[in-house]
């Protein structure tokens, strides 16, 4: 498993004065254990949703570090669509096994079995069975009532409006017209039976800053994110990764392109950029010259004006 | 941050450079229209912090002049928000200078989305508020700087916006600066905290005084808005406050180890420290402060950490661990300033819960001081507070917490209420006093009132019959205990017991194991039968039946 490049220092505090002002990575760390301590003290069975990328790495090292030295106290929750990247795959085994966590790993499997894909179907509807649809399901299943999230608020317009805890009704629905007010560090935890909450301990980090921690902390990232000489389908601007159950156009041949993913998501919907970045810093030195957002590359989240906030409103993370 | 394309970059000496980077959290207030979506739009694409494809979304949208970006779309992030061109929620967005790092939470300035705004200022270490140069100080922005002078930021940083409407004019800079600084003086000497208020002409939609110095006014010398944003201290007074440290979980993944997890609100924590647990006065040594990136030889607000004493004494979350010198006080009877947040006012009958820290109790609110009028910057006697007002309360807790003063301490002098029925955030509090002494000045030789005791034990005297399988009646009896309700189980061969009982002010549960899978409970006239297979839903069922039927009180209890 891959692990972020060395060269690195362990997080410093800058020293003002005759007290130490933390740098705004350990701000932000210390901010996400608070949340996933309180969380984790205060519901009954919540779960931790591991998607496998940066995010999710991020998150799972910070539960790491909430519990220390004790084990981290919830399962993690895959949802897997059929359509993830071998390679991710691997890497989410490998991971809940060093780390110790209990892995559920849930497929919608009618909706996986009737051949569900975004080309036959668009991806709005796709999305919406194998994503939230196995999502709802496997949350009523275990009877979880609060599951982490590594959403971050500058990802996307929508996300910004979200609290730290996001308060579901009994069908996993957001209602961001009637946010509970959320002051301090003082978050109500009390919900109705049935009723959940997703939690985004993530929510004030950037990016960079994801990047940046990963590469301080020497956190393993699925090797997906750095570039390499890779098998691709480009039609038009857009990088196709060839996976399982690729439809290719007719005529279209695969090209070596070197390449790399900005985000990990359905291999049909993801698509590549072209990069030389074999680094942490490489993709930090990166991010910083790209003049477009990491979601870019994602087809599902501009189907239609505000299309996060409609799946966010029916259960969506 | 087209930087790393430039010649010379060199992304090491970029990761150690950001490595020393602080964080400041401010947020943006002012009223409808006042233009603070489009001043973070602009502060956020002045400072190459969108991208382009953040940009092509919006080109050629929105309410501006052709060719004229609407920024106001780069920051209003809902439908309903776009559509009526209107911020209704807080907004976070993210930007940095080679300075710092920037968490904006943009507020909403409509009055009915007053909480939201104060959800945006509770963290804030500075405020951003806008006055409309054509319409000068409406009555939102002195509510905005009502709020944040309350909340305590510190640092108020007044934006004149549209000054391109008033031709770049001086003279109306100057008005709506001498107006605003005398509502300013008014405010800090209602709420007792001092702001500190520097103010700035700009153009939002232009971009003047945002980033880039304007052309337009050469007769402001100032800086701009961006570097006053740099040069404000982040706020540093936690980190010189006595130690507080609010446990959040005990660690006890085996025999060998036991120990406080939590965030440090405030102060210093050494190895070697002679430490006070609040609630029980019981002193320890600090022997080890555990993190993953292993032990710390001292730690400070705000890092998570993991304490272990030298001694097994009772502690559990919801505990404050201090500094031994200078210990909290140990009260159940405090004022705050509350904003009340919720569509149902305050009911001075009602029980609500009350977290602080990591400790919920529950609390009564006894009495109201004044409201504030945001109006006339006065005081005004009120019997209740309906959503959106400010006041001063006098609160009753059943369970005593450990506080500071909220003007010492934002994290110990804060509190949320909340409902326990509809379970919302009802109300924000800011505690200015809390006494020791946890009597209320009763004539001491009376005999004990029946109001009296509503007040301790949040409820009125009654009978509940349970009628159903003993598991659900033992989780019903548990969780009225865990409300801090006094009930005193009776076998329903015994009803002549229950009169004293209720007189005493306490609940008599007269109960009939059953081998039924329904629960049948029974409240005088009321009556109500559940499926036990759910005992979150029976339980909940009981509480509300309860209430409805006013022993938990909230309708017809007399109150003090
Ligand atoms: N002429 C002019 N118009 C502005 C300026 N700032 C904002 N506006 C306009 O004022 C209106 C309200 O702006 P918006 O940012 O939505 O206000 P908010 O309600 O405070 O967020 C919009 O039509 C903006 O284009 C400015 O500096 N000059
Ligand atoms: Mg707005």
């Amino acid at each position: 498993m891959p692990v972020a490049e060395s060269e690195s220092r362990p997080l410093s505090p800058t020293s003002v004065g005759h007290r130490p002002r933390l740098s705004h990575l350990r701000l932000l760390e210390a901010e996400s254990i608070h949340i996933i301590r309180e969380v984790a003290s205060e519901f009954e069975r919540p779960v931790m949703l591991y998607s496998i990328g940066k995010d999710s790495s991020v998150m799972l090292r910070l539960a790491q570090k909430a519990f220390c030295p004790g084990p981290i106290p919830f399962p993690l929750l895959h949802i897997d669509t059929g359509f993830k990247f071998r390679e991710m795959l691997v890497f989410r085994d490998e991971m809940a096994r060093s780390v110790g966590a209990e892995l559920l790993v849930w497929r919608n499997e009618p909706a996986i079995a009737a051949g569900t894909n975004p080309i036959v179907l668009d991806t709005k509807r796709c999305c919406g069975l194998l994503k939230t649809q196995a999502l709802l399901d496997a949350l009523r299943h275990y009877k979880f009532d609060a599951a982490f999230g590594g959403a971050r608020r500058d990802e996307e317009k929508s996300r910004a409006k979200e609290r730290i805890y996001s308060f579901r009704d009994e069908a996993g629905q957001w209602d961001p017209k009637n946010q509970r007010p959320e002051l301090w560090n003082l978050y109500n935890a009390r919900i109705h039976p049935g009723q959940s909450i997703r939690v985004f301990p993530l929510s004030n980090w950037t990016e960079i800053d994801v990047w940046q921690y990963i590469h301080e902390e020497k956190i393993p990232v699925v090797d997906l994110y750095f570039a390499k000489e890779r098998p691709m389908y480009v039609r038009g601007d857009a990088l196709l990764p060839i996976e399982q159950d690729f439809v290719a156009l007719p005529g279209e041949k695969p090209q070596s392109v070197k390449s790399r993913l900005r985000s990990l998501g359905c291999s049909p919907c993801t698509g590549a950029i072209r990069s030389d970045a074999q680094t942490i810093p490489d993709i930090i030195a990166e991010l910083l010259s790209f003049r477009s957002s990491e979601r870019a590359n994602r087809v599902i989240d501009h189907d239609q004006e505000g299309s996060m906030e409609i799946k966010k409103r029916e259960g969506y993370f | 941050m087209a930087a790393a394309t430039l010649p010379g970059f060199s992304i090491h000496e970029f990761l150690r450079e950001e490595r020393e980077k602080d964080l400041l959290r401010f947020s943006t207030a002012g009223s409808v229209d006042d233009g603070k979506s489009t001043l973070i739009g602009r502060l956020l694409y002045d400072t190459q912090s969108v991208y382009e494809d953040q940009v092509r979304s919006i080109e050629g949208k929105g309410t501006t002049a052709p060719g004229q970006l609407d920024f106001a779309l780069l920051t209003d992030g809902l439908r309903a928000e776009r559509e009526q061109g209107i911020t209704i929620d807080v907004a976070y967005r993210y930007f940095s200078t080679a300075r710092r790092k920037f968490i904006i939470a943009d507020t909403p300035g409509h009055e009915q989305y007053t909480r939201n705004m104060a959800t945006g200022a509770s963290t804030a270490d500075a405020a951003v508020v806008l006055i409309d140069a054509t319409k000068g100080v409406l009555v939102q922005s002195r509510r905005h700087a009502y709020i944040a002078s309350l909340l305590r930021v510190r640092h108020v940083l007044v934006a004149v916006n549209k000054m391109d409407l008033v031709g770049f004019d001086e003279a109306a800079f100057r008005t709506s600066e001498r107006d605003f600084a005398a509502v300013l003086d008014r405010i800090a000497e209602d709420t007792g905290t001092p702001v500190e208020t520097t103010f700035v002409p700009v153009s939002a939609l232009i971009g003047d005084n945002i980033v880039h110095r304007s052309r337009a006014m050469p007769w402001y010398g100032g800086p701009t808005l961006l570097q006053l944003l740099e040069s404000v201290p982040a706020s540093d007074e936690a980190r010189f406050a006595p130690l507080r440290f609010p446990v959040q979980r005990v660690l006890r993944p085996d025999h060998t180890f036991r120990g406080f997890a939590g965030q440090i609100a405030s102060g210093a924590v050494r190895h070697g420290d002679t430490v006070t647990i609040a609630s029980s006065g019981r002193t320890a040594t600090v022997n080890r402060i555990v993190t993953w990136n292993g032990d710390l030889a001292e730690a400070h607000a705000p890092l998570s950490v993991t304490l272990v004493l030298d001694q097994e004494l009772d502690i559990s979350r919801g505990d404050l661990i201090v500094a031994h010198d200078e210990l909290p006080v140990l009260s159940k009877s405090i004022k705050a300033s509350m904003v009340w947040m919720d569509q149902h006012p305050l009911d001075l009958r009602r029980r609500y819960l009350l977290k602080h820290t990591t400790r919920t109790v529950p609390a009564f609110v006894t009495s109201i001081d004044h409201r504030a009028n945001i109006h006339t910057l006065s005081h005004e006697p009120a019997k209740t507070l309906e959503m959106n007002s400010i006041g001063v309360l006098n609160l009753s807790l059943l369970q005593p917490i450990a506080v500071d003063l909220y003007r010492a301490n934002r994290s110990t002098g804060s509190f949320i209420l909340i409902d326990p029925i509809t379970n919302s955030t009802v109300a924000a509090g800011m505690i200015t006093a809390a006494s020791d002494r946890t009597q209320a000045a009763t004539d001491r030789r009376s005999p004990v009132t029946a109001p009296e005791r509503v007040a301790r034990f949040g409820h009125r005297g009654g009978v509940l019959e349970l009628i159903g399988p003993h598991t659900i009646i033992d989780q019903i009896e548990r969780s009225l205990f865990d409300q801090g309700a006094i009930t005193v189980r009776i076998n329903h061969e015994a009803p002549s017991l229950t009169q004293p009982i209720v007189d005493a002010g306490l609940i008599a549960l007269v109960v009939s194991a059953t081998e039924t899978n329904t629960l049948k409970a029974l409240v005088e006239t009321h009556e109500i039968t559940v499926d036990s297979d759910d005992l979150h839903d029976a339980v909940s069922a009981v509480h509300r039946l309860l209430t409805k039927s006013g022993i938990f009180v909230s309708g017809k209890a007399d109150h003090p």
